[in-house]
């Protein structure tokens, strides 16, 4: 009995000390921080300023605990003005070096929210993940297979046709054959009229056909020529390649953030490149998704950032403008000709069309292209179509009343206030 | 027979050799181009009357653009806090219903896309991580001055808004932003 009740005492002191032992290794994990909650607060309160392995508006933070004391980084992010001000050695080094932008004070975090960022900072870099090359060439080749199962199948289609064609004309001989052998005589085709003789001889059908000739080769001109000047659909390779599908598309990005002037001037404008650099001085890759049957994959993507960043002089690497910019050449799409007129800020700010009226589907686009014909016949059609906007638009209210009496309606089209006058828009 | 052939052959390959001239990247024949293209300089355009070759020049320095007020604070640390501290918006109080409506309207479209709708730091980029870190303006010391200082100058990772915005928009915005926070510390 006494060696039982023995035993089970060593058990309970192995049993206590390994709990001690998780205990403590647990609470040891949790003094040095949660690297997952690092993450949702670094993203949510640092990000802005710093990433963790390239100088950003602030420096890289990855391997940051190593660096500094614990003590001292609590200080420094709950108000890193007051140490500067106090002298403290180090702060003032990093305030220098940041050309003297202090950081912004988060006395919301707490230790622990902090030992989690540190946490987070100090976790090893992630080695470029294999495996997603590889998923890459996988499907790439998914994608070309299907083409070429599509490709087989025509083949396969073709040689039946062709297998199919061979045997009747075999069958076709040796009925012929069997029929000689039997003594069957054939009778020689009568010789009869050529058909285009005979067609000449026919006056009746000449007319008509001449005429149907003519009126197809009258309607065939009139569409060439209709379509000289034309730009429907004209998509030019430009220098940088600019997606609005994913700006304006996926990222939902208004069209007129970047094109502002559309709101207040006469041209909708090409952005300057200010203001690309509004959000790629922080956006330096791609990372959304790729388009490998187009070649459109992340590299692409970056590469087509760096071209942005090489034409405004941007160094990513220090952070700063170089000064040595080139302006880009982007290929004019739309271009009405000379002799007309054409007010963005008329349509967009007081008529409120929707850009998408004239330009199309710009968000589904990842190459830009003329949606519109641009023609007159396409302007007058929508003006004779929409309604003229009213609402908290004053200048319109007494003419509006007039005119809406005179053609006895409630409400006014474009082109009944006049926005089919020649002189509107050709002067 | 063959030359029939021959003859079916030429009309296709004329009918292939029409339709490849339609190439998508080059724009199209014109009637008279003279009547078309500009004689004037259309914007942006390319120039040879020029020494750095395009039409877009920079105005000459000094010069100021019509109603244009200067701003006195300077693009400095010290500007910063003193915008803060002494700038105030200029705004009619009495027209405060039409200039919000302006505002939330010219919010929606240069500042949501980060900031959020409700200025909550969660617009379309940060949740779709393009863009991180964007601040709660609840969790932010702004002011009126504040705000209208970095939407001129920007501010870290946030760069100027001025060229998109004159000066009356960029006040509308700003009274706009300090109506968010009051939303959002309510």
């Amino acid at each position: 009995m006494k060696k039982v009740v023995h035993r089970n005492s060593t058990s309970r002191i192995l049993g206590i000390g390994l709990a001690l032992m998780l205990m403590f290794s647990t609470s040891l994990f949790a003094q040095d921080g949660d690297p997952a909650k690092g993450k949702q607060l670094f993203n949510a309160n640092c990000a802005a300023c710093h990433n963790l392995d390239r100088k950003m508006t602030g420096p890289a933070l990855r391997g940051v605990g190593d660096k500094y004391e614990k003590q001292w980084l609590y200080d420094w992010i709950h108000n890193s003005a007051a140490m500067v001000k106090a002298g403290d050695p180090q702060a003032v080094a990093v305030f220098e070096e940041y050309n003297g932008s202090p950081m912004t004070a988060f006395p919301q975090l707490s230790e622990e929210d902090i030992d989690n960022i540190i946490a987070y900072a100090m976790e090893p870099k992630p080695e470029p993940a294999q495996p997603a090359a590889g998923a890459v060439a996988d499907a790439g080749a998914a994608g070309g297979s299907s083409g070429f199962s599509n490709n087989v199948i025509l083949a396969a289609l073709v040689l039946v046709f062709g297998v199919l064609v061979v045997m009747l004309y075999l069958v076709n001989k040796t009925l012929k054959r069997i029929a000689e052998a039997n003594g069957i005589e054939f009778e020689k085709a009568e010789k009869r009229l050529p058909i285009w003789k005979a067609f000449v001889k026919n006056q009746f059908l000449v007319l008509v056909s001449s005429i149907a000739l003519l009126l197809i080769g009258a309607y065939f001109a009139y569409g060439y020529m209709m379509q000289v000047g034309v730009d429907q659909g004209y998509m030019p390779v430009q220098p940088i390649h600019f997606s609005h599908k994913i700006h304006a598309g996926d990222n939902k990005i208004d069209c007129k953030y970047c094109h502002s002037s559309a709101r207040v001037s006469k041209t909708s404008g090409i952005p300057s490149l200010n203001v690309c650099m509004n959000c790629h001085k922080n956006i330096m890759e791609y990372t959304g998704e790729e388009d490998l049957a187009n070649g459109y994959t992340k590299d692409f993507y970056t590469g087509e950032i760096q071209k942005l960043y090489k034409a405004v002089g941007w160094d990513a690497n220090n952070q700063q403008y170089t000064g040595e910019s080139e302006p880009v050449k982007w290929v004019r799409i739309h271009n009405l000709p000379d002799f007309v007129y054409f007010n963005h800020s008329q349509h967009v700010s007081v008529a409120g069309v929707e850009c998408q009226k004239c330009h199309g589907p710009v968000e589904e686009m990842e190459v830009m292209y003329q949606h519109a014909p641009l023609t007159m016949g396409w302007c007058i059609e929508c003006h004779r179509e929409t309604d003229v906007k009213m609402d908290g638009n004053e200048y319109y209210e007494k003419i509006h009343e007039e005119l809406s009496k005179k053609y006895g309606v409630e409400k006014l089209t474009a082109a009944q206030m006049g926005a089919l006058e020649c002189g509107k828009c050709h002067y | 027979m063959m030359k029939s052939f021959v003859k079916i052959g030429i009309v296709f390959g004329m009918a292939a050799l029409i339709t490849s001239c339609a190439d998508e990247s080059r724009p199209n024949y014109q009637f008279m181009p003279n009547m078309y293209e500009s004689v004037g300089y259309e914007p942006y355009q390319e120039s040879s009357a020029f020494r750095n070759g395009v039409e877009a020049q920079l105005p000459a320095e000094g010069s100021v653009n019509r109603g244009w007020m200067p701003y006195d604070y300077p693009d400095t640390e010290e500007g910063y806090l003193a915008a803060k501290a002494n700038l105030l918006s200029p705004l009619d109080s009495t027209n405060v219903e039409a200039d919000m409506a302006k505002g939330k309207e010219l919010f929606g479209i240069y500042c949501s896309v980060c900031h959020g709708d409700k200025g909550d730091g969660q617009g379309t980029l940060v949740k779709r991580e393009k863009f991180l870190g964007v601040p709660n303006y609840a969790d932010r010391e702004i002011t009126e001055g504040s705000v209208y200082h970095v939407i001129y100058f920007g501010r870290n990772s946030m760069g100027s808004h001025a060229a998109q915005l004159n000066e009356k928009e960029r006040w509308q915005v700003t009274s706009y932003v300090m109506k968010l926070k009051g939303d959002l510390t309510k």
